[in-house]
């Protein structure tokens, strides 16, 4: 059985996220805050299972769907919040916004606006792993429509030919914006894709927590051992459509039904995790009803850290470009 | 000779710093010469050779050097096309984007091979193109003492950067400075530093890369005929050192700039914008470029040539700015 602490600690952040992109949503249609936004909303299993089945000094990279990342690693909310309102105090000192949280000390390489573009990025922290012979081991995620990137292909190649210790994890959401993965993956399974490259492809119900945390572990196993990456597919479904923000892309019922929403909605992964607890007698009602008041509060606490950094300086402009900086006139 | 100089400065970091490795396609064989010894010496674990997975391997690179690493990443200018997503994209963009977290301590060797009937594919000088992104530095070492010092800076550099190295510059011979006649031990050259390579009083030419061997020659011709050609290599096109060919125009009155890349946005046509824009009192003809052609490198050598910077245009130009 996995451990009930790992299990809390899922329901925990998965609640998070929820409330998380909930709240960004109003501050959204409020205004409050500019840019697109990309919500994690009905994903949040395939993330956080991934997450809490790695070390804290392993290394985790993502996309542009990129608030779910970091919280399932244990990333600050406080921060991420503050990045998304565009503030000094947040991730990146407002320089990156919501498509590109980071969080280096708590090894988040950072969310690439480039669906597939972190994916060579993570190979590359799992080379290094390799060369200086340590044990740490890489994980990077990317979408359905990722996956038919050049960048995938050159990776996972690269990767199971120097048995490098990555996972590569498709959130299967199903959609690249409007196109359905079934009009673009020339296969049935993303993960059968791993067959391919020598590495073993593992479909897994994204909806499912523990699946996704028993799938990684086993990738994780694997890796540490030194017998390279795994390809894990979490099927899985956005509630909400591509980005909110983008008139453009705002629900159209063209790609997909209302009846279809709703049947996913019906496999919601919190309630599921929730459920399986509390058959599991881990936890009760009451214990997830006090976990998720816990959970606004502490997006509360975030959204007023947010709203009370200040926004950075005109002076801060050209700050971290270069390391050692270049003078130009 | 220049590539000798290069695979020295690649020997003396690999020595120093356990950190750096080296990757690229074809390097353990080195048909290439720079990376010749690096495997019998170092092996497998730091001299990598890869699958033509440009995109892939350069951007290993790059993650590699979030977490430590300081690779040497071989290419040619042809292949950085399909590596752009990488350099561009993650490279240049990480460590603004994510506030300053990321170090990317990551040197691109990319060879520009160019005038030897290599044709459109295999003919590009592309520096201009990654002088107008940000975040990278790029370095057009024309010495084999400029290579090694500027390689070695790289490597120990934290941030991305391209060397811009041209292959007609390969097999040029130079002095370079033994370690032990060095004050600092070792060959260390600054970026944003320029060289002058030859002094003189009535006409500053400043030269990119391969561009100064041409302009050395038509020195030489024009001092037959009492022109005096001062020559500024930059050596790093960003940084660029700005004062250096500023003294120099305010000391000669007349620029032409010499440059590889094609002439549309070209280096020389930001270092001619520079001199316009802070020198402008200083000059007492308008300034010349003297670049490659707007047209794609033709593999015939009947047209080739055509293309790019000679002495004979050069030592034209120069003589546009006299009269």
């Amino acid at each position: 059985m996995i451990p009930k602490e790992k299990q809390i600690l899922m329901l925990e952040r998965m609640t998070r996220i929820r409330q998380f992109e909930k709240a960004l949503i109003e501050s959204q249609k409020s205004g409050e805050i500019v840019g697109a936004l990309h919500t994690y909303i009905g994903e949040e299993a395939v993330a956080t299972g991934a997450c809490v089945a790695l070390n804290d000094d392993d290394y985790i990279a993502g996309n542009h769907r990129s608030h779910g990342h970091p919280i399932a690693k244990g990333g600050d909310i406080n921060k991420a919040m503050a990045e998304i309102f565009g503030k000094k105090d947040g991730y990146c000192k407002g320089k990156g916004g919501s498509m590109h949280l980071a969080d280096f000390s708590i090894g988040i390489l950072g969310e690439s606006g480039i669906v597939a573009s972190s994916v060579p990025v993570a190979t590359g922290a799992a080379l290094a792993s390799k060369l200086k012979g340590k044990n740490f081991i890489s994980l990077v995620f990317f979408g359905d429509g990722a996956s038919n990137q050049g960048a995938c292909h050159e990776s996972m190649n690269l990767a199971a030919l120097w048995k490098l210790p990555v996972i590569f994890v498709c959130e299967n959401n199903q959609f690249a914006v409007t196109t359905s993965y079934r009009d673009s993956v020339s296969v049935d399974h993303i993960s059968d894709r791993a067959s391919a490259y020598g590495m073993p492809g593992v479909l897994v119900d994204g909806q499912d927590a523990l699946a996704m945390y028993e799938a990684t572990s086993e990738a994780v196993k694997r890796a540490r051992k030194g017998e390279g990456p795994t390809l894990i597919e979490g099927l899985t479904y956005r509630y909400e459509d591509h980005s909110l923000g983008l008139a453009s892309v705002r629900r159209d019922s063209s790609y997909r039904t209302d009846e279809e929403i709703e049947e996913w909605i019906k496999r919601d992964p919190i309630e599921i995790l929730k459920d399986n607890m509390i058959s599991q007698k881990l936890i009760t009602q009451k214990d997830f009803d006090d976990l998720e008041k816990k959970e606004i509060i502490s997006v509360e606490k975030a959204l007023n850290f947010a709203r009370n950094s200040p926004f950075p300086e005109p002076e801060d402009l050209f700050d971290d470009l270069f390391t050692d900086p270049i003078k130009f006139a | 000779m220049y590539v000798e100089a290069l695979n020295e400065a690649i020997f003396e970091e690999m020595d120093r710093d356990e950190s750096v490795y080296y990757m690229g396609e074809d390097v353990r064989a080195s048909i290439y010469g720079a990376s010749r010894g690096l495997f019998e010496k170092y092996g497998e674990k730091r001299v990598l050779d890869t699958p033509l997975s440009e995109n892939g391997f350069i951007g290993a690179a790059v993650g590699s050097s979030l977490v430590g690493m300081r690779p040497i990443v071989e290419t040619l200018t042809s292949f950085m096309w399909v590596a752009m997503d990488q350099i561009i994209s993650q490279a240049a963009k990480m460590k603004y984007m994510f506030g300053g977290q990321a170090s990317l301590p990551v040197t691109i060797r990319a060879v520009m091979s160019y005038g030897g009937s290599s044709a459109a594919h295999h003919s590009d000088r592309s520096y201009p193109m990654f002088m107008n992104m940000p975040g990278l530095k790029i370095i057009a070492p024309a010495s084999p003492e400029d290579v090694k010092g500027l390689m070695k800076t790289s490597v120990r550099d934290n941030d991305p950067c391209i060397i811009f190295e041209d292959s007609n510059l390969a097999g040029i011979k130079g002095d370079v400075p033994e370690n032990n006649d060095l004050n600092e031990g070792e060959l260390l050259i600054p970026f944003g530093k320029g060289k002058i390579i030859r002094e003189g009083s009535d006409c500053t030419v400043v030269g990119i890369a391969g561009a100064n061997t041409h302009a050395l020659n038509a020195a030489t011709e024009l001092e037959k005929e009492g022109i005096s050609v001062e020559i500024i290599d930059p050596r790093t096109l960003v940084p660029l050192d700005k004062e250096i060919i500023l003294n120099s125009v305010e000391k000669t009155g007349r620029l032409v700039v010499v440059d590889p890349a094609h002439k549309v946005c070209s280096a020389a046509s930001e270092i001619i914008s520079v001199v316009t824009e802070e020198g402008f009192w200083n000059l007492q003809a308008p300034p010349v470029k003297i670049a490659a052609e707007q047209v794609h490198i033709p593999f015939t050598p009947a047209l080739e040539p055509l293309i790019f910077p000679d002495a004979e245009k050069i030592i034209n130009a120069v003589k546009q700015t006299i009269e």
